[in-house]
């Protein structure tokens, strides 16, 4: 998020907001009245409004995917190396559209937005979100823009989840789906790192319920324990060894709890970050949101009939050292779009990076999306 | 992973394999290159096709392509492809690359009603001649010097056949090239590329 902003970027971009006065219905029975959607956009969205590509976030990202605000040039989006003009996702040709997913805390309503009905924060009474829920509101904000079919929409992780959902969700709305470094659902062992990283907020004093807004404090301690947590689960184990190994940080041993590896100062670095601008309920939302999504559920767990409605064409990409999505997984997903006679190409991309791989610059990674939006570019539209 | 010229338009097994392809049938193609015989099938036979590539630079032509592929490696089988999923499982020019040819073999005929495998004859006149000479032979149709050569599994005409007689492999077709011309006398001697259609035993398709 600190790089300098480089001159094939988009550049100065301003957030906007949309707001929607029709009722949201979630898949946990809540409905909020009214509500609003930050995003956006970058690129010109052509005559005949088909190069419009929807980037969806992943878990802790927001609307901020590319370029940088003028008052603060050093907030570069998280997707910057990706999309941009001459970019894998050139913004010269396509109209690419970030969101703040409902639920959020960069600026969609969510929990520390004030319900109108009773003019203090949601907080603890905010609808626990799901993927499902993100992706109609997402549909929303696309027949507000006048996009009735998305050239693509795509994301990485969490995100990939929402691509692949808009298939499920929406299956006439878009022509390819990107699907990067995700899972058809949480294995056991993902829903268990979601869920210490869920007891540190909820057990920290200054929860208050959710609605620590009212007490004037932020259970910042939970929330840079679940960080820590979480990050460890986006670096591979090599790569962590590469980067810190055991070394230390002032060079001995002190014998104390004092921060002494750098693994320690750099996730309590992160943490620190991190506690500063995220709201612990939006977390708390988000990783159940990740844990309840599962397409296979509701069709006795076969994902294949899950997937039997999809209309568009699939870029699923895996890495091989993300052993938080392995590759594995990603191939459950290929296996039941096969299974489908969808159109679907694979790639395992050989990074050592873990999770965090789809976000980085790689060459090999790079050059795939870019030669998939050429084709996409180069299709005859309807 | 597949040798010699996988990155030409046209090659000669090309048609031939065509020329068995029913029209709008499902082809799997293994080791699919930089996804031409997909394109050429699909083109000439209007085929649903993927493509299976384990090399990086070769996926990326499939993409530009437009041709559908899976990254994987064949090595460890098709567990991603459901029993009898395709009408035609295809390994062209990749057999002789492969370390588990027998399990392929299985594997095509598990995914695939019937397969289509086409490689270099070690048989030819030309090979056996180099091989008389004492030298390992390097051709149009083995383009590799023995200390580079992907090839660890090179059989001919009369091995391949007896392989598949040994475990009740049925072969429907085969061809016989040598310059993309059709062999029909001692074909073991005097083909350069064998390309063989072949199904599960007992019945006919």
């Amino acid at each position: 998020m600190n790089k300098a902003p480089a001159n094939d970027s988009v550049g100065i971009v301003t957030p906007q907001r949309a707001r929607f006065t029709e009722p949201l219905g979630f898949k946990c029975g809540a409905v909020i009245d009214e509500y609003e959607l930050a995003y956006e956009t970058y690129g010109t969205l052509n005559a005949d409004r088909s190069n419009a590509v929807l980037v969806c976030h992943a878990l802790n990202a927001s609307h901020h995917v590319a370029g940088w605000y003028a008052e603060d040039p050093r907030n570069v989006g998280w997707w910057d190396n990706m999309i941009g003009p001459g970019k894998p996702v050139d913004t010269n040709r396509f109209y690419v559209i970030g969101v703040n997913n409902i639920g959020g805390c960069h600026g969609s309503t969510g929990p520390c937005s004030v319900n109108p009905k009773t003019g203090k924060p949601w907080g603890g009474s905010f609808p626990v979100v799901t993927v499902e829920d993100w992706v109609a509101a997402q549909a929303r904000l696309a027949e507000r823009l006048g996009i009735e079919r998305f050239a693509a929409v795509m994301g990485g992780s969490l995100g990939a989840m929402q691509a692949l959902q808009w298939t499920i969700s929406y299956p006439e709305k878009l022509r390819h789906s990107i699907v990067i470094a995700c899972a058809p659902n949480l294995s056991a062992q993902n829903i268990a790192f979601n869920e210490v990283a869920r007891q540190a907020i909820l057990t920290d004093p200054d929860f208050h319920g959710g609605d620590y807004y009212d007490h004037g404090v932020k259970p910042h301690r939970g929330l840079r324990v679940a960080r820590m947590v979480g990050h460890i689960t986006y670096l591979s184990d090599d790569e962590m060894a590469v980067k810190f190994g055991r070394q230390l940080k002032n060079g001995k041993l002190s014998y104390s709890f004092e921060t002494e590896f750098q693994i320690e100062s750099y996730l309590r670095y992160q943490a620190d970050k991190f506690a500063e601008y995220f709201d612990a309920n939006t977390y708390l939302r988000i990783t159940k949101a990740l844990d309840y999504f599962d397409p296979a559920f509701e069709h006795g767990g076969s994902l294949t009939r899950a997937l039997a409605g999809v209309r568009s064409a699939f870029l699923v990409v895996s890495f091989t050292t993300d052993w938080r999505f392995s590759p594995e997984r990603s191939r459950e997903i290929v296996k039941a779009l096969l299974d489908n006679r969808a159109r679907v190409s694979y790639a395992e991309i050989d990074a050592p990076h873990g999770h965090d791989a789809f976000l980085l610059d790689d060459e090999r990674y790079h050059r795939l999306i870019a030669a998939y939006f050429d084709r996409i570019a180069a299709e005859a539209v309807r | 992973m597949r040798n010699g010229n996988g990155t030409a338009a046209h090659r000669p097994d090309f048609a031939a394999i065509a020329g068995w392809i029913r029209l709008q049938s499902s082809v799997l193609d293994l080791g699919c290159g930089d996804g031409s015989l997909l394109k050429y099938l699909t083109e000439t036979r209007r085929i649903t096709g993927y493509g299976v590539e384990i090399d990086d630079a070769s996926v990326l032509a499939c993409v530009k392509n437009g041709v559908r592929v899976v990254q994987s490696d064949l090595e460890r089988g098709l567990s991603g492809f459901e029993d009898g999923s395709f009408d035609y499982v295809v390994l062209s020019q990749t057999l002789q690359a492969m370390k588990n040819s027998e399990i392929i073999i299985r594997e095509m005929l598990r995914v695939g009603r019937e397969g289509i495998v086409t490689f270099p004859n070690f048989g030819y006149w030309k090979n056996r001649l180099e091989v008389l000479r004492g030298r390992m032979p390097v051709s149009e149709n083995l383009p590799f010097e023995w200390f580079n050569t992907p090839n660890v599994r090179l059989c001919t005409v009369a091995d391949f056949e007896r392989f598949c007689a040994e475990r009740g492999i049925r072969i429907v077709e085969r061809k016989v090239l040598t310059r993309g011309q059709p062999v029909t006398v001692m074909p073991n001697l005097l083909g350069a590329l064998a390309v063989y259609h072949f199904g599960n035993g007992v019945k006919r398709s």
